[in-house]
């Protein structure tokens, strides 16, 4: 059992996403950084969908009711257990009654925390993910409050059998971190409408810094700098959009839809930021900045693949590393 | 008919089936959504079927985008027939005006027309449901009167109760979770439109006609009852 003592900014169950239902209007939702969710899961030997704690840039304080591992992955936000610095990117053997909290957010604003036999909530359309607009999934159907009791399946016994080990033995290994940036170079291919847009705005989103506006959420990242426009103004018929479409409406001001986009929009897409990179925009806080590289859809494919073979890989090594301790 | 087929980002293709919205085009729409569901390819993730597109979303490590097209084209060729899917009527009862529909009386004074013969025009027609989007179990409905047309508020309101029935421009539409909104609100269903503990969890389907039935408040209530009994 996790104790919620204070909720922080918005901490949400996520899993990778639920999906199945675009078509009936239901959107997919899932962690924001699914890569840093997968790693979390990873390191304490869950499925890669098993579901975490999405925090957000102010971290809760949350005591464990027994003994565990967790591992905390994505962006920086100081955490510490009963008081002392802890490592991201790594499994944390942690006591019960021990409380994690967090601090200041240095580079990133959402971390994952995952805990070893997975968080336990119910399955809803075949996603554990939590759905904020339609109160379905996750915890609730909401963000975390204080005193929330969050259940945890059963750490498996031959994770209870390294405890002690792993507890007593300094252990400085991690696994790699994504190269998290405030100003991070984000390579997106042209959207399905680049052409539409005029010369200027098809050369400026490639050129021109674009910050991150306050008025951001998991639902999409609003973007200021350089306006963009159609060669003519005109309405699109709606269409499906993607994790990572950025659309722009009639103000000129580009949005990138994220995890808790609606399944369909009828603002014309000028590109499509690769799933690769998707981890450095969900990353982005307020005030952020960053810029837009052009990729070749084949370029994107074959890192996107790359990847999930480095994945792979890493799931080897993180048993190897279990084999170690027990 | 034509079919083009055009990069979503790396793990989606978007299907094209003409530019303008039709009958056809929504048939085939459909056609191909269906037929993609029943006889999922093993790199398929789900689609998204729109007005006149279907985004199929893929798993990368299985397929690549030049592998998805070909087959896809390829599966589309074999489909020249469209699938006449069973076409049903959905009756959705409205109960309008009072506090469920606090703009009903700006619609009528909009069109110069009374509240009783909005309702009476609102309740008239056949309505098409083309697509399922915006929200979860949300239809975009063809088939509204321009008689009762109405601009969308000035500034939208912050919280639209679900199941509200609204106008805007020319298309008319419910609610189905709340949501902020600009709508002009001309009453309230007791039928939910959402129902994420069905396997599918939207009453309204693309393709669905509907019409709408007025009902009274005390109707309303009793249906609603009855209606959030069914589930739970």
């Amino acid at each position: 059992m996790l104790k919620i003592i204070k909720s922080g900014l918005q901490t949400t169950v996520q899993d990778l996403g639920r999906y199945g239902f675009q078509k009936y209007g239901v959107i997919a939702s899932g962690a924001m950084d699914p890569y840093a969710h997968r790693l979390a899961n990873l390191l304490v030997g869950n499925e890669e969908n098993a579901p975490t704690l999405e925090i957000t840039l102010v971290g809760p304080v949350i005591q464990f009711e027994r003994d565990l591992f967790i591992a905390l992955c994505g962006g920086e936000l100081s955490p510490k257990i009963d008081g002392q610095k802890v490592d991201a990117w790594r499994p944390l053997a942690v006591r019960k009654g021990s409380q994690l909290t967090f601090g200041a957010p240095k580079t990133g604003c959402r971390c994952y925390l995952a805990v070893s036999g997975g968080i336990s909530v119910p399955e809803v359309m075949n996603s554990r993910s939590t759905y904020l607009r339609a109160e379905i999934g996750g915890y609730q159907g909401r963000a975390l409050k204080a005193n929330d009791l969050v259940e945890i399946n059963p750490t498996p016994a031959w994770q209870l059998a390294a405890f002690d080990k792993a507890l007593s033995k300094e252990s400085d290994w991690q696994v790699p971190a994504p190269h998290y940036s405030m100003e991070p170079v984000v390579r997106i291919m042209r959207g399905r409408q680049y052409e539409l847009f005029n010369e200027e705005s098809q050369s400026t989103i490639f050129t021109d810094f674009f910050s991150v506006s306050s008025n951001s959420d998991r639902m999409g990242y609003r973007l200021e700098g350089a306006t963009l426009s159609l060669k003519e103004p005109g309405e699109l018929i709606s269409e499906a959009v993607a994790f990572g479409s950025i659309q722009v409406p009639a103000d000129g001001n580009p949005i990138v839809l994220l995890a808790d986009r609606q399944t369909t929009g009828g603002y014309p897409k000028i590109g499509q930021v690769a799933s690769i990179d998707l981890p450095l925009i969900s990353q982005l806080k307020p005030g952020d900045r960053l810029r837009f590289q052009e990729i070749s859809l084949k370029e994107a494919q074959r890192l996107w693949t790359e990847q999930e073979q480095r994945i792979r890989q890493l799931k080897i090594s993180i048993q190897l590393k279990w084999e170690e301790w027990k | 008919m034509d079919y083009s087929f055009s990069p979503l980002g790396d793990q989606a293709i978007m299907i094209e089936i003409g530019q303008e919205i039709s009958d056809e085009g929504q048939n085939r729409v459909r056609t191909v959504s269906q037929l993609l569901e029943s006889k999922p390819p093993h790199w398929l993730i789900e689609t998204i079927p729109a007005f006149t597109t279907v985004a199929v979303f893929y798993n990368p490590m299985s397929a690549d985008f030049e592998t998805v097209e070909a087959e896809l084209k390829e599966l589309l060729q074999q489909t020249k027939e469209v699938i006449a899917s069973e076409v049903r009527t959905v009756e959705i009862p409205v109960c309008y005006g009072g506090d469920f529909g606090p703009d009903l009386e700006f619609v009528a004074e909009h069109n110069g027309l009374t509240p009783e013969e909005v309702i009476a025009i609102h309740t008239s027609g056949t309505y098409s449901v083309h697509m399922i989007g915006f929200a979860p179990g949300f239809p975009f409905i063809g088939g509204m009167s321009e008689k009762i047309a109405a601009p969308r508020r000035d500034s939208p309101r912050l919280r639209i109760p679900e199941r509200t029935v609204g106008i805007a421009g020319k298309q008319t539409g419910v609610y189905p979770i709340e949501t902020p909104g600009g709508w002009q609100l001309i009453g309230r269903t007791p039928v939910r439109l959402f129902r994420p503990e069905n396997p599918v969890p939207s009453l309204l389907r693309a393709g669905d006609k509907i019409v709408f039935k007025k009902i009274t408040e005390s109707e309303y209530h009793a249906w609603k009852e009855e209606d959030d009994a069914e589930n739970y």
